[in-house]
């Protein structure tokens, strides 16, 4: 009983996925129809892998660290690094000429990704001994000074034969296809997933919901929190580098505070703690975006102009749906819980069960 | 003279926040398979001292043996030997040693809490495998790509144990947080019997239980301590449960140790009398 039933689930996953496939598939076979909706997608997966990074630190292990735009920028700025064609380098860096001892080296992107992880990784870990000693705010200050610092430090001329100073990085390639954005995004949040849910994921939510307890426990909570702060901050790393394969260029205005707090949006209104949730929040606010753009146009009925709509108007109406969100959702969409399909399940059920005792009377 | 059976050893410990000293030159000890209570009135000092021997926080002066091994040892230091107000000078000249507190879990003593201090919106199954993961033998690579499946269903396997043992089998899934207060408690005690201690520090295991659940509790001590060959060191205010079930007996007052000795003479001792109700004198005016 036990065997069919599991094998009913693979086969319904199994399903899922070539559903997505196929649709993935007829994207890309009509890549220039649907240009806009692959952009959309691509972004979003993008945000996703940051947001599910930002809610590892945030929303499992309780910490609340700000600084995911300093990562992604670092991430960026790497991989632009060592993924833009070589023949192209001296142009980009017309003003500074590039250092010659990484001129001639250029890697594929899955390498040039985990190059920046582990730079971001090992980075994360050496600015985790001061930083994570602070709590609550005082860690948040910590973290969003780090990513200031990393954008000067980025930006800054003394550096322009590697980073190309403030001119930034151009000509990146872009996804060879709308499956290697997804894919790469994919195989990030699966590995956070499963981190989460190993034995050191329940010592994240032991340090999350009592630190004094988990100490008593024997988890080390410095240890602890340094391993959730160097992943979480791996993978913001190899988002920011997504990112800038995805806009084909790598600037330090793209990864402002804002993209931080965009992120942390996307993380409370999907719930925190929940990984599907903050997969869902990306995906809603990113398209969400995009859905109100009709706002944007003035209409015209007969001679009468409809009042509000112009440009711009559609940020309003964003914010206030966002405004609303949190005063009547304000655990999010999914709260702590996790997306399964045992709840399509348990839906029917209860309908079919509905009808029985509606035939019955 | 170090006592062979001696698990838990307690040395001249103070521990003074600012110009307040919260334990004065408190000595003790509790021997192998013993049930030592720590009784005393409300601001004693009873759960500073456990806060001190379980790393909590770092005493100001003295030392914390653990079978017969140094565990924690310290002296006032820099702004503190001027402030010091503490009874015992003390002349340490042993390094200063001062574990946080998940080495010293690691080492074999482990404590529940005055208030409970469940992982509450977790399940009570994932609660009692958290204070397995420090001894499991794993890294987060292995854990992540779960390369360490023996590891884990070996931890499952004792925390299933370890939860039918106790009787909490049941609740195996429920949320600990949504849990009835009684059940709670005694989670909290399984879930520090999972560390694998020889040293059990109870904070007021009985604290808001009525007559007929601190009996069972009494029993249920006693239980554990057989069967886990435990050694346990317990603050309670219950004094029919610490009268039934401890071995001896140690009276806090004003953070100093003001008798000791078994049930009976406590019973009966004038001082502890009049530290619960007051000297009598007093009452006239």
């Amino acid at each position: 009983m036990q065997k069919i039933k599991l094998t009913n689930k693979t086969i319904f996953n199994i399903a899922c996925v070539a559903i997505v496939v196929i649709l993935l598939g007829y994207l890309q076979a009509t890549e220039i129809e649907n240009s806009y909706a692959i952009t959309i997608i691509e972004r979003s997966c993008i945000y996703a892998v940051a947001a599910v990074s930002m809610n590892l630190m945030i929303g499992f292990t309780g910490q609340f660290s700000l600084g995911t735009a300093g990562f992604m920028c670092l991430g960026a700025y790497i991989t632009g690094i060592f993924t833009m064609p070589i023949e192209i380098r001296d142009q980009v860096y017309y003003l500074y000429g590039m250092v010659s001892f990484i001129h001639n080296i250029q890697v594929p992107l899955v390498v040039a990704l985990l190059i920046s992880g582990v730079i971001g990784a090992i980075i994360a870990f050496l600015i985790g001994w001061p930083v994570l000693r602070l709590k609550s705010d005082y860690l948040a200050i910590a973290t969003l000074g780090f990513s200031e610092i990393v954008r000067a430090v980025l930006g800054w001329d003394g550096l322009g034969k590697i980073t190309n100073a403030s001119y930034g990085l151009s000509n990146i390639p872009a996804f060879s296809s709308i499956f290697q954005a997804v894919i790469i995004c994919g195989v990030c949040i699966a590995l956070m997933l499963l981190m989460i849910n190993s034995s050191y994921g329940r010592a994240f939510k032991a340090v999350r919901d009592d630190d004094i307890a988990a100490e008593a426990m024997g988890i080390n909570l410095f240890k602890t929190k340094q391993l959730a702060f160097v992943v979480s901050s791996f993978f913001a790393t190899v988002a920011g580098g997504l990112m800038a394969v995805f806009l084909r260029s790598a600037a330090t205005s793209t990864f402002t505070v804002a993209l931080t707090y965009n992120i942390l949006l996307m993380v409370v209104i999907g719930g925190i703690g929940s990984v599907s949730g903050s997969v869902l929040g990306a995906f809603l606010i990113t398209a969400g975006q995009e859905w109100l753009r009709f706002l944007d146009k003035e209409y015209y009925i007969g001679s009468f102009k409809v009042p509000f709509t112009r440009t711009g108007f559609r940020m309003v109406i964003f914010s206030v749906l966002l405004m609303l969100f949190v005063l009547f959702w304000n655990k999010g969409i999914m709260g702590s819980k996790e997306f399964s399909f045992d709840w399509f399940k348990n839906i029917y059920i209860s309908i079919k069960r509905r009808i029985r005792r509606k035939n019955n009377a | 003279m170090p006592n062979k059976e001696s698990v838990l050893r307690v040395e001249h410990v103070t521990m003074q926040f600012g110009g307040v000293v919260a334990v004065n030159d408190l000595s003790l000890e509790v021997n192998k398979g013993e049930i030592i209570a720590l009784i005393g009135p409300n601001g004693a000092g009873k759960t500073t001292a456990f806060n001190c021997i379980t790393g909590v926080y770092e005493p100001t002066n003295g030392e914390v043996y653990f079978n017969n091994k140094i565990l924690v040892r310290n002296h006032p230091q820099g702004k503190m030997k001027r402030m010091y107000l503490g009874e015992d000078e003390g002349e340490y000249f042993g390094t200063i040693v001062a574990p946080t507190p998940d080495v010293i879990t690691k080492k074999g003593i482990a404590r529940t809490f005055q208030n409970i201090r469940l992982f509450s919106s977790q399940t009570v199954m994932d609660n009692v495998l958290v204070a397995k993961h420090m001894r499991a033998k794993q890294n987060p690579f292995t854990a992540t790509f779960r390369l360490n499946h023996s590891e884990e269903s070996r931890m499952r396997k004792e925390a299933v144990e370890l939860l039918k043992e106790l009787d909490l089998y049941q609740y195996k899934d429920d949320i600990a947080g949504s849990l009835p207060y009684g059940i709670q408690r005694k989670l909290e005690i399984a879930r520090a019997l999972a560390t694998e201690p020889k040293l059990l520090l109870l904070d007021e295991p009985a604290a808001g239980m009525n007559p007929q659940e601190t009996m069972e509790l009494t029993e249920y001590i006693r239980e554990i301590r057989d069967k886990y060959d435990l050694t346990i060191f317990m603050i309670e205010h219950h004094m029919d449960l610490v009268m039934e079930i401890s071995d001896r007996i140690y009276v806090l007052d004003f953070g100093k140790t003001i008798a000791s000795g078994l049930p009976e003479e406590i019973a009966t001792n004038q001082t502890v009398i009049e530290a619960y109700l007051g000297v009598t004198e007093d009452v006239g005016d």
